[in-house]
């Protein structure tokens, strides 16, 4: 009865279109309706393996993606580690205060800093290099700066939020472990490389998986914002693509065909990561 | 001899950590300090790098030609209106079925479960859902906005955890022995003792309402529908000025202008979560931690 509502909303919403990538196997033609329409085998997946736009989107999604693995995963961890030794409790706590705070700026607004920020000429890091004599270039135009705009400010923006699961973890630890090492004679840098990192590795591990399920997945939200035509080429990504070529250019089994198959390719690094996860470290998450 | 060594490496340790705490408190603070002051300065001040700490020249223009324009009503409101009833609705649907999931006298739990998790790693993707959605004639309507996508398993999963580590199973008997049914016990004896999950979820909800711009992208085409964020992308990301066009000096001064523009609607779009950033810290801060013990 309690479960009736949102197992509807779901049956609709979630499993109705999951039945709907049919249309990726079929050339959909709207007046015939999904069932009618004639069926097209494998024809959308192997024009979009051959297009000029697999690679580059490929290469794009995954560079933004591993890219922000390598740096925002072991920030947050040290984040969290340091944020654990601050033993001020007023400054700790503002510490936490201010560095969760842009977690709840709205993408859009986000992205809208970003390009008032980085503007050539008049935004305030062109002002900045100006005090300095320098100019300060139009990186919004270059392909080679997209993907460290995307991630930087990433990291300025979630990195205080993603180490809060650390700190709950960081908190958990038994506290007669530290004493013990006191009494043996650890520094503070000791305590953290022979306590903290083993004992929250279970949950680094964890979050590592959910991060790499989603590989092909970084939000389509942020990368469309900040995409213009002059960095196309570095910033078009698949869920872009996807949705230009789907709703703005009505090819409708095409667009459906390349996301199922980002879909099939991220549940299967999921799964894949989570099995290597458990051989090595026993930590997973079926 | 050991002991001195290690207590002054500890110092420095320590001394270099509240270093590196206060250097990333001012970037995070002083960019939005920034976004604040250059809202109410001079427009050619901001653009020459004149404003760095406080605001120069008070000037309003960028609030004023924001508040002329009807649309910013329109979406502020529309907005305002998804943000109450969707989070009214995802409290309705998520915190029932958080509640049912931690029963463990439920018939077909391990399948439920798994109904329940496919969503999350699984997806029609994009144009399969549009289809589905207009099947049921919800293009363009107010409920798009806050109805299909309201199911959250992630925070079905949290109220789940809540109730399961704090309505003891002996309450659930004792409820039982004085005849309570399992619909009425989840009003009036577990709903009253779940506050802060139901303020936890509702925060979670309302926010990612508040923010969210991506299903009216998809889902809405009227301008009357139209919620704050999407203006937002007007205004800040492609640049269409609401103010007409213009040449030569006057061109520039409309682009001065429309950037104030732009400060000014990044601060009344974020200004209500920033007020109730206080009590979201707090909350979210909890929900994250009950998210995160796993079974």
């Amino acid at each position: 009865m309690l479960l009736l509502p949102s197992a509807v909303l779901l049956f609709c919403f979630a499993y109705l279109p999951l039945g709907g990538v049919l249309i990726a196997f079929k050339n959909y033609s709207p007046a015939l309706g999904i069932l009618h329409s004639p069926w097209a085998g494998m024809q959308h997946f192997i024009q979009f393996f051959h297009s000029y736009q697999f690679t580059v989107t490929i290469k794009n999604t995954l560079v933004i993606s591993i890219y922000g693995i390598l740096v925002g995963f072991p920030l947050a961890i040290l984040l969290a580690l340091m944020c654990n030794q601050i033993r001020n409790g007023l400054f700790k706590k503002t510490f936490q205060v201010v560095t969760y705070l842009p977690h709840f700026i709205s993408t859009m607004v986000m992205c809208g800093l970003i390009l008032l920020f980085l503007s050539p000429g008049r935004g305030l890091i062109a002002n900045l290099f100006k005090l300095f004599g320098l100019e300060f270039p139009n990186v919004m135009a270059s392909g080679q700066a997209f993907k460290h705009i995307y991630v930087w400010s990433d990291v300025w923006q979630h990195l205080g939020w993603d180490s809060i699961i650390y700190l709950a973890a960081l908190s958990g630890i038994d506290p007669t472990y530290y004493d013990a090492a006191t009494m043996d004679g650890a520094g503070t840098l000791q305590k953290i490389r022979h306590i903290d990192i083993p004992l929250i590795l279970p949950t680094a591990m964890i979050l590592l998986i959910l991060r790499a399920g989603s590989i092909l997945g970084i939000g389509f939200e942020k990368v469309y914002l900040l995409q213009n035509i002059q960095n196309i080429l570095s910033s078009e990504i698949i869920s872009t693509y996807v949705y230009k070529i789907g709703l703005q250019g009505c090819q409708y089994s095409l667009s459906t065909a390349i996301g199922l198959f980002n879909t099939v390719v991220n549940v299967i690094v999921l799964l894949l990561i989570n099995f290597i996860s458990k051989k090595t470290t026993e930590t997973s998450l079926f | 001899m050991s002991v001195q060594k290690y207590t002054s490496q500890d110092a420095a340790v320590n001394i270099l950590f509240h270093i590196i705490a206060v250097i990333m408190i001012l970037l995070i603070v002083y960019p939005l300090w920034f976004v604040v002051i250059a809202s109410f300065s001079n427009p050619s001040d901001v653009a020459n790098g004149k404003i760095w700490l406080w605001p120069g020249k008070w000037d309003l223009s960028g609030y004023r030609e924001l508040f002329k324009q009807r649309q910013i009503w329109v979406s502020y409101g529309n907005t305002i209106l998804y943000t109450l009833v969707g989070t009214f609705i995802g409290l309705a649907v998520n915190i029932p079925a958080g509640y049912a999931m931690s029963r463990k006298d439920m018939a077909g739990r391990k399948w439920i479960n798994i109904f329940y998790i496919i969503p999350m790693f699984l997806g029609g993707g994009l144009i399969p859902t549009y289809f589905v959605v207009k099947a049921f004639g919800l293009l363009n309507t107010f409920w798009v906005m806050v109805l299909p996508f309201s199911v959250s398993t992630y925070n079905i999963i949290v109220v789940r955890t809540f109730f399961r580590s704090s309505l003891p199973d002996s309450l659930w008997e004792a409820a039982q022995i004085d005849g309570c049914g399992s619909i009425r016990y989840f009003f009036q004896i577990a709903l009253p003792l779940s506050k802060s999950v139901l303020a936890v979820i509702g925060l979670w909800t309302a926010v990612g309402l508040w923010n969210s711009w991506f299903n009216a992208l998809i889902y809405i085409d009227s301008e009357n529908l139209q919620p704050l964020q999407l203006l937002l992308r007007r205004i800040l990301i492609t640049n269409q000025s609401l103010l007409g066009a213009a040449t030569g000096t006057m061109a520039q001064e409309l682009r001065r202008l429309s950037d104030m523009m732009k400060y000014a609607a990044i601060v009344i779009s974020t200004l209500p979560i920033m007020c109730l950033y206080p009590f979201l810290q707090k909350y979210f801060n909890h929900g994250v931690m009950i998210g995160a013990i796993k079974e």
